[in-house]
Parts: structure tokens; C-alpha cells; sequence
């Protein structure tokens, strides 16, 4: 018996993503990313905070490399 | 599992025994182990007046009457936990320790300026980690875990006191990175678990307070500091303040000790434990600085003074372990009050 409308999938709330002009971009986990050679990396921690400035040594992950160095 | 009985010390997983009771460091800490004991009576007051307020007699008088809230010692009846006769002196020692912490803590003008200060990185650090990252030997990575062993047995515990006292977003953010910290539902991903992992790898005992009469003075206070934070409502923002100050400092100091303990080849349970702390805490100062010191303001946006405090005053004290440390193996010598035993085998 074919789906009636109201039987479809809904979306659940989307999922926030909160961007910061200095700093990590942080999503609720478990994440997936794939990275520019075609692999991926996973993380299930409650949040992730992935690299902008490019400068983690564990990327995609943020490892506070972005901070104000003085 | 094995049942406990009274008296009968079975074949118990180390982990759930009670550990022993140090010897004292002084006529207070002499009376509170005798009084815990059913041995003697409480210490004076002039004694308690008398003793220095980050000294190892206080310190360790304290760390006693904290501990009972914790796991306790072998020996000591759990009911001394609420013992109103130990309660008060508990109260006249954490007023020392307090009084004087709020008179030499420097402290920055605004909670802005103290979270600003500890988002820097210094180019040319100076402290213990970036110590040990250059120029730390197994020896003293050794004797810096066995001291720290005092607070990573049971991290996050003291700061899940502070729970009940927050609401919302806060409360929110608060509880998930305490999940995070104790594994997040994995008992071998619980952090303290993974500490035991690394004093494994470096050949030390991983029995709960099996350092404590090894630690200096210096790091009983870094320890008393978050169970004083934790365990009074009245210090609910400090607490917060200790916390994120523990967190936003955390990553870049944990790659360091991660180097130092892949240079000196320590094992990879020992890495592993810092090279978590980089990414969780990379996590974990965002969600704390947003949403629980935040969340906390909204609320309580009086409790901005008291979240500087806490912050100030975690860098006041572990500056004064970290100046003790380095002054203690820059001369060649142990940190430690009692000598650690021979490396185990296997430590390159």
C-alpha cells in the first residue's frame, strides 16, 4: 500500500551549525567529514569543533591553533 | 564483583577500595587523622590559627575533611561526612585558605579581561608544560603524573557539585561536557580511566590516593580549590570561572605534555590521554565560555566578579605549583615528598 502524505518522513529540526569569525565552526555531533582527498573522519562527541584557519595540527578537528599568539 | 565485608579486604578491584590515611604534615592534619580514626580529638583552634594557609599541614587537613565526600579512607565510618563537630573545622580551615586566596589572587578588572588573557598563547612559554615538551625527562613526566594523579583519578568530579546550582542553557551545557568528560556512556572512555591508562604506560601505581602523601602542598591546594568551588552554592560562579579557566588552558597545554611523553617514548595509552584532552577541550572551552559562564549571566549576571575570581585564582594557584615544580627539577631534585619507587620495566 502506497504512502499517504501523511505517512512521509518529516525533517526533524534542522541542525544548527554556529559560525564564528575567529574561531571554530561548532556542530552537534556524531559528524562525518570528508575531507579533499575522499576520505572521512568521524567524531560522536555531544559537539565538534572543526578548523577554519587551517592552522590544527589534528584537522579537521580544532586544536585551539587559531588563538592570538603574543 | 566481590562483595566488601568489614574487616576482610577480599580480592577487591583496586579501584573500589578506600584508600589509606597519610601520615600528618602537622599538629592539625595529626588531629583531624586522629579524630577520623576515633583516636583523638579535633585540633585546636590555635592551631588551626596558626598554620600557614597554603601549607602542607592546612592543606592536607582539608584535602581530608574533602575527601569524605568523595571516596573516603579505609577505616573512616562514611557518617563522618556529616559530622558537625568536623564540618566546623572544615569551615575555619577553608576560611583560611579563602581569606588569603582573595587577598593575593591579582585579579583583572573584568571577566572580559581575565577570559581575554587566558586566550593568548605565549609565544615563549614558560610554564611546567612547555618545560617538560623542551627538556622534561621520564623521571620528572613520572613524578608530574603521580602529582597530578590527585585530581585525574577523579576528574570533573569535583565540578559535578555545581550542577544542581545552575538552570537552562547552562545547566544544559554544563552536564554535556561532564558527559564528555566521563566517557560520554563509555566506561573506557571515562577520563579518569584513561589517566590510569597513562600512569600505567609510566609504571605507576593506579590505586585511587596512592599519591596523596607523595603530593606537595602546592598541588593539595589546586585540588581543595575546586571541592571549596564545588561544594558551596555561595562559590557556584567561581566554580564556573575554575572550570572554564581548567578548559580554555587545557588544549594547548596537553599537546605539549602530549610531545613531551611521545619524545621521552612513554607508551600510548599516555599520549592518548593528551592527545584527547586537545580535541575535547578545543570543544569543551567553546561550549563552557558560550553557553555555561553565558547561560550562568543571564541568570545571575551578578556572578560576574565571583566567575573572574574563580578564573584568577586557578592561575594564581597553579602558578604557584608550576613555579615549585620547575624550581624543584631545574636544582635536580623530586617534587615529591616521598620518593616515587624504581621504573617498572618496559619504560624506555
Amino acid at each position: 500500500m502506497p504512502n499517504v502524505p501523511s505517512d512521509a518522513p518529516r525533517p526533524g529540526p534542522p541542525r544548527r551549525v554556529t559560525m564564528q569569525r575567529r574561531g571554530p565552526i561548532l556542530v552537534d555531533g556524531p559528524v562525518e567529514v570528508e575531507l579533499e582527498d575522499g576520505t572521512t573522519v568521524f567524531s560522536d562527541r555531544f559537539r565538534v569543533a572543526l578548523c577554519t584557519c587551517r592552522r590544527s595540527r589534528r584537522y579537521p578537528w580544532c586544536d585551539t591553533s587559531h588563538r592570538e599568539r603574543a | 564483583m566481590v562483595r566488601r565485608r568489614p574487616g576482610y579486604p577480599g580480592r577487591m578491584h583496586h579501584e573500589h577500595r578506600e584508600p589509606e590515611l597519610p601520615p600528618a604534615r602537622g599538629p592539625v592534619s595529626a588531629a583531624v587523622t586522629a579524630y577520623l580514626r576515633d583516636t583523638g580529638p579535633l585540633p585546636r583552634a590555635e592551631d588551626v590559627g596558626g598554620a600557614t594557609a597554603y601549607g602542607d599541614d592546612l592543606q592536607l587537613a582539608l584535602y581530608l575533611c574533602y575527601e569524605l565526600h568523595y571516596r573516603g579512607f579505609a577505616g573512616v565510618a562514611a557518617q563522618r561526612e556529616w559530622d558537625p563537630d568536623l564540618l566546623r573545622v572544615r569551615s575555619a580551615l577553608e576560611h583560611r585558605f579563602l581569606s588569603t586566596l582573595r587577598a593575593d589572587t591579582p585579579g583583572h578588572d573584568s571577566l572580559d579581561d581575565a577570559l581575554a588573557a587566558l586566550l593568548v598563547e605565549p609565544v615563549h612559554g614558560t610554564g611546567v608544560s612547555h618545560y617538560l615538551r623542551d627538556e622534561g625527562e621520564l623521571w620528572q613526566l613520572r613524578e608530574y603524573a603521580a602529582q597530578r594523579s590527585l585530581y585525574h583519578l577523579k576528574e570533573a568530579d569535583p565540578h559535578a557539585w555545581v550542577l544542581p546550582r545552575l538552570w537552562g542553557r547552562a545547566k544544559a551545557a554544563m552536564a554535556a561536557v561532564e558527559f564528555d568528560e566521563w566517557g560520554g556512556g563509555r566506561a573506557e572512555r571515562v577520563h579518569a580511566r584513561l589517566f590510569a591508562g597513562l600512569m600505567s604506560d609510566l609504571g605507576l601505581d593506579t590505586a585511587y590516593g596512592r599519591y596523596l602523601d607523595a603530593a606537595s602542598a602546592e598541588v593539595l591546594a589546586t585540588v581543595n580549590l575546586m571541592s571549596l568551588f564545588g561544594l558551596h552554592r555561595a562559590l557556584r560562579g567561581a566554580l564556573v570561572g575554575h572550570f572554564a579557566a581548567v578548559e580554555i588552558t587545557s588544549s594547548p597545554g596537553s599537546r605539549r605534555l602530549a610531545e613531551a611523553l611521545r619524545r621521552t617514548g612513554a607508551g600510548p595509552a599516555a599520549q592518548f590521554f593528551y592527545d584527547e584532552h586537545v580535541e575535547a577541550d578545543a570543544v569543551h572551552e567553546q561550549v563552557v565560555r558560550h553557553d555555561v559562564i553565558g547561560g550562568l549571566l543571564d541568570e545571575e549576571p551578578h556572578l560576574a566578579a565571583d566567575v573572574a575570581f574563580g578564573i584568577d585564582a586557578t592561575g594564581y594557584l597553579e602558578d604557584r605549583l608550576g613555579a615549585r615544580l620547575l624550581a624543584d627539577w631545574r636544582a635536580g631534585r623530586s617534587s615529591l615528598r616521598t620518593p616515587l619507587a624504581q621504573e617498572v620495566t618496559g619504560i624506555s
